[in-house]
């Protein structure tokens, strides 16, 4: 694709990626730290977390508002309409994903002062899956690269199947000792936060398929989340 | 075109409103289902040597607003001349293919122009407002085709500059001159000349440029009007104006046609590259 005749309209719409990817970069950060903050129970590490979320609740704010100033000004139609469209829905998915992440967090604190459950290797999986996911949707968007976001859409069964693996997990540890109640059950929530974050992350690769080639995706998207369907059975 | 016979039979009422769905929606689903008026097929064109148009096959549907788009040199406004056989005012001009209207090619050398001209109507850049009065510009046209009476000629002066929404600036002053109007008014006083003598088809060309803002709006919300009755075709450089008058857009480079699509899939979401990058502004 050629460049913009007027060049700073070009040089806009580069920022506009830039702040996007930015704020996609933020998010990561903040999946990736909130989980170890988990796993090495370090309330420290996932008050921190806590503390940036308003960086990215920021980022959303600056970009909201410079695409509604591109829209304004620059009445953008064709590819560039997508883009500016996309990065609106993309950047409220991200800010989604930092409540996801800093929810992590604020369960984190409240765990490091539980009996440990397990050894939460799920949790590391499942964080690297959305965190990995997340990357290549904002790679896709950066690059316009279609094929790539059509990968991390189609990728989010493994995500669900470690996620209903951790379901099945706590729920045995509640059945064993309702001392682990508390633990389990926050843990529970943050599986379900990863889960959603991974979710949100395929959503964006839709948003970015549809940026870039013009067509939305209208296939259904394969999903693994088996776990609005488990009963507990008592222990025989 | 035959003689009056009564103004209702002239379509001369009222058109009943649009419904309330007149939207983005209605327009492409329109532009999808409608028939062709006219009909362009395996059109070239020719400046002496120089080929401006290569092969154009394109629909006009039946009361619509047809956009052509593309940078100078395109060939837009050449198909334009065509479809009223302006060119063949010129020597050393000549077309091959076809351009159907009611079922005759209007290329054919047997085709009588001035007849031609009164069903395809044409609207230019500039104002073309002759140096009379505003009822004698309007009744100049059709005198050249239609003999009415008196009654029937100020009748259908007023139901002209009506259509062209001009009807309540310049009902007081009709004996006066045509050229004390505004730029609006006079490109408003153009389009009720076209109308009077009753196109199937009318022409604009680059029909805006020239005016104002408002004035602008006004015309394309004229346009919007006239489409109930007519079927239009507008030449702009303004994007934005395509964007918003019109039902289907063609998008026109080096004398071939690109793409033509509802305007509101070609402003989001173009099949072809080269519409892409001109519609964006990353023309090289």
């Amino acid at each position: 694709m050629q460049e913009h005749t007027v060049r700073s309209y070009g040089e806009e719409l580069r920022r506009l990626r830039e702040l996007v990817a930015r704020m996609g970069g933020l998010a990561e950060r903040q999946v990736a730290d909130a989980v170890t903050a988990l796993v090495r129970r370090d309330a420290e590490l996932a008050s921190e977390v806590i503390g940036r979320d308003s960086e990215i609740d920021a980022l959303e704010r600056e970009i909201e508002e410079f695409c509604i100033r591109l829209l304004a000004l620059r009445q953008p139609v064709g590819q560039d309409l997508r883009l500016i469209i996309a990065s609106l829905k993309i950047i409220h998915a991200i800010e989604r994903i930092g409540d996801y992440a800093r929810n992590a967090a604020k369960r984190s604190v409240v765990l490091a002062q539980q009996p440990a459950l397990g050894s939460l290797n799920g949790f590391q999986r499942m964080a690297r899956m959305v965190q990995e996911n997340l990357k290549g949707a904002m790679d896709a968007l950066v690059n316009e690269d279609a094929a790539r976001a059509d990968e991390v859409w189609a990728n989010d069964q493994p995500v669900d199947e470690v996620y209903n693996g951790i379901f099945r997990e706590m729920l045995t540890f509640m059945m064993e000792d309702p001392r682990n109640i508390t633990a389990a059950t926050h843990l529970l929530f943050v599986a379900k936060n990863l889960e959603r974050i991974g979710d949100h992350a395929t959503n964006i690769a839709e948003t970015v398929h549809y940026a870039v080639r013009g067509q939305p995706l209208t296939e259904e998207r394969p999903k693994g989340d088996s776990s609005p369907f488990a009963v507990v059975r008592p222990p025989a | 075109m035959s003689s009056t016979s009564g103004l209702e039979a002239q379509g001369m009422k009222q058109t009943p409103g649009r419904p309330a769905m007149a939207g983005l929606q209605a327009r492409s689903e329109a532009a999808l289902n409608a028939t062709a008026r006219v009909a362009v097929r395996n059109l070239e064109f020719f400046y002496g040597d120089n080929r401006a148009l290569k092969g154009i096959t394109l629909d006009l549907p039946e009361r619509q607003v047809t956009g052509m788009i593309g940078p100078s040199g395109c060939g837009k406004s050449t198909l334009l001349r065509v479809l009223n056989r302006m060119y063949s005012l010129y020597p050393g001009q000549r077309a091959t293919g076809e351009v159907i209207l009611d079922g005759r090619n209007i290329l054919d050398a047997d085709v009588d122009i001035n007849a031609l001209r009164a069903r395809v109507g044409m609207v230019f850049q500039k104002p073309t407002p002759f140096p009379m009065t505003i009822a004698e510009n309007i009744a100049f046209g059709i005198r050249l085709h239609e003999r009415l009476t008196k009654a029937q000629m100020e009748e259908r002066i007023e139901w002209a500059l009506t259509r062209a929404a001009l009807w309540g600036e310049v009902k007081d002053r009709l004996n006066t001159s045509a050229m004390g109007l505004s730029g609006g008014q006079q490109q408003r006083l153009c389009i009720a000349r076209t109308i009077a003598v009753r196109p199937e088809v009318i022409l604009f060309d680059e029909p805006t440029s020239a005016l104002d803002p408002l004035s602008t709006l006004k015309i394309e919300e004229l346009i919007d009007e006239l489409k109930r009755d007519f079927t239009i075709a507008i030449v702009t450089h303004n994007m934005q104006q395509a964007a918003r008058c019109a039902d289907q857009v063609a998008f026109f480079y080096l004398g071939e046609l690109i793409e033509v699509a509802p305007a509101a899939q070609l402003f989001t979401a173009p099949q072809h590259a080269r519409t892409q990058e001109y519609i964006t502004g990353r023309f090289g």
